[in-house]
């Protein structure tokens, strides 16, 4: 019994190091925002009065609300779109087979995991010549049709009863009215995880934003993080606070959504 | 008749509702691979290109740099892939004991780390990492250095900061995988084990670890792909230095197109380094997805 509960005290003691580890950053992020530069550098780890001047200084370097409207607007759209054109696609792939189908869709798993380095310099060269640098369509288009959200939709849809659709079927429904009032609302929950991971994404996108956005008033939150932090003598205050709004609207959405968040993550890659 | 007409039905159905997803990813994807293969046998700065044969294929060979990133990412990926999976396996199996209090609490917060970007969590280790900065200040009260570490002005070190910061954000990511798959794992199996008296370190290596063999290859190589494409981190942390210490063939790559003098041809031809060597590991992923269908 006694090793048993040494066993236990063991196991406890681990699980709370690594607890304390990966909540440590959280905490220094959101007492780091309510300190001076000076005294995060020094390591003061207690809540200070500095918040206030830290988001007038902030406000006064960027145009916070319009750069958090240009990620908004830039996840938003890209997730309805993104999630449209795979989950039509996902469903025609599944529910209408064929053999040339079958091919492109093998063929397209085959590019399922081309590193974004591959093709970043032509997508580059294509976006200069259509005139498209510095515009949020340069920054979604490219991001819209997904192989993984595709593929996630086809294995979702496999459990979409057939039932289903062969009764809207008798009843008169046109292919895209069952797809529409048929199935979007029977695979709610594949549609919010995938909403989830996309929306994840499409917020904290980074290289290709950073290629293709230039003036500062088109840029996103993490390309503002990124200049705070490349600055020659960063103020760390502003840098954290910065974080913290970075962070909120992704830890808001884990903790709503935890159960899908996680069933996204792990449907995502399956 | 009847049934033709059906069939026709069907087919145009069915191109109609996977059309905007191949015409997007043809514009957006094949298109520019298949351009970038082109590309990486032009040589040539900013717009003007000519054909170089196998030009860039020779600097290729001759790339210090190139050398340096590659190296990089294997020590990254050797040292750094191993430590997360193996903390990711214990606390998996921490926190399948259906016995243990603050289960779910535990859950979340190793979790959590997941939530943020990868620029919001490199702009904080930059800053805990920071010469004077909390990390140093702490193992100084604490007596564990006498000096402050240089963290980000040393290569070993800022190697240490970035091996660090990926541990950090991803454990979580692996470990619920491995929690997906333990719950999969028959019970009566460890059941069978502990009424043979073999002990809780065995039956780690000798039931959980050969059990979890798939889902363990399967993120090894999702964790290497993503460690060859690194890149988030390293431009917020440390900008691929010092001296180069923690260049990788992503950032190197991005160097070469939009920092120092564009040369797209050989940008492109580097790139290709990257696709062939994650093809490789594509491929392996998928011997080891038909083995399991096929054991299953």
């Amino acid at each position: 019994m006694s090793l048993y509960m040494l066993r236990r005290t063991g196991v406890y003691l681990f699980l709370s190091l690594a607890a304390f580890l990966s909540v440590f950053p959280f905490f220094w992020m959101a007492v780091g925002a309510t300190n001076k530069s000076t005294e995060i550098i020094t390591g003061k780890m207690t809540p200070g009065s500095n918040l206030v001047v830290n988001f007038q200084t902030l406000l006064s370097q960027v145009d916070l609300w319009r750069v958090f409207g240009n990620s908004f607007l830039i996840a938003i759209v890209s997730t309805i779109l993104t999630l449209a054109v795979s989950s039509l696609a996902g469903y025609g792939f599944e529910i209408f087979r064929s053999r040339v189908r079958e091919r492109i869709f093998q063929l397209l798993l085959l590019f399922l995991s081309i590193p974004f380095a591959a093709l970043m310099v032509p997508l580059f060269v294509m976006i200069s010549r259509a005139q498209l640098t510095n515009t949020f369509t340069a920054v979604i288009l490219p991001t819209i049709a997904s192989i993984f959200i595709l593929f996630y939709f086809r294995q979702a849809t496999k459990a979409f009863p057939s039932e289903l659709r062969d009764a809207a079927r008798v009843d008169g429904l046109k292919e895209w009215q069952i797809f529409l009032f048929v199935y979007m609302p029977t695979m709610r929950s594949t549609y919010a995880a995938a909403t989830i991971i996309v929306f994840m994404n499409a917020w904290n996108n980074y290289l290709w934003p950073l290629i293709v956005l230039q003036t500062p008033e088109n840029k996103t939150i993490t390309l503002v993080i990124s200049a705070l932090t490349a600055a020659y003598t960063p103020d760390y205050g502003v840098i954290l606070l910065t974080t913290v709004l970075a962070t909120l609207p992704t830890l808001v959405i884990f903790f709503v959504l935890q159960r899908q968040f996680v069933q996204g993550m792990l449907g995502a890659v399956k | 008749m009847a049934q033709t007409r059906l069939d026709r039905n069907e087919q145009i159905n069915g191109w109609a509702f996977v059309m905007p997803a191949l015409v997007l990813l043809g514009i957006f994807m094949i298109y520019p691979i298949l351009w970038s293969l082109w590309m990486s046998f032009q040589v040539g700065r900013g717009n003007n290109f000519s054909f170089g044969g196998l030009a860039n294929i020779q600097r290729l060979a001759n790339d210090a740099l190139l050398v340096q990133a590659l190296t990089n990412t294997i020590i990254f990926f050797i040292i750094q892939v191993p430590i997360m999976i193996v903390l990711a396996l214990l606390f998996a199996v921490a926190l399948n004991d259906a016995t243990l209090r603050f289960r779910g609490l535990f859950r979340t917060i190793l979790f959590l780390p997941c939530v943020t970007s990868l620029i919001a969590y490199s702009s904080l280790f930059k800053s805990m990492f920071s010469n004077d900065g909390i990390i140093n200040q702490a193992l100084m009260s604490l007596h564990l250095v006498s000096a402050p570490i240089p963290w980000l002005t040393d290569p070993f070190w800022a190697k240490v900061v970035i091996i660090s910061a990926i541990t950090w954000r991803w454990t979580g990511y692996n470990m619920i995988f491995y929690l997906a798959a333990l719950q999969n794992v028959d019970k009566s199996i460890y059941e069978a084990a502990r009424i043979d008296g073999i002990p809780g370190w065995a039956r780690f290596w000798n039931i959980t670890v050969p059990m979890l063999k798939p889902v363990i290859l399967f993120t090894t190589i999702l964790s290497t792909i993503g460690t060859l494409q690194l890149f988030d981190e390293i431009n917020n942390i440390t900008q691929g230095g010092p001296g180069n210490g923690t260049m990788t063939l992503s950032m190197y790559i991005y160097n070469l197109t939009f920092r120092m003098m564009p040369s797209f041809g050989y940008s492109a031809t580097v790139s290709w380094v990257i696709v062939a060597i994650v093809a490789v590991l594509s491929i392996i992923q998928f011997m080891i997805a038909r083995d399991r269908r096929r054991g299953a």
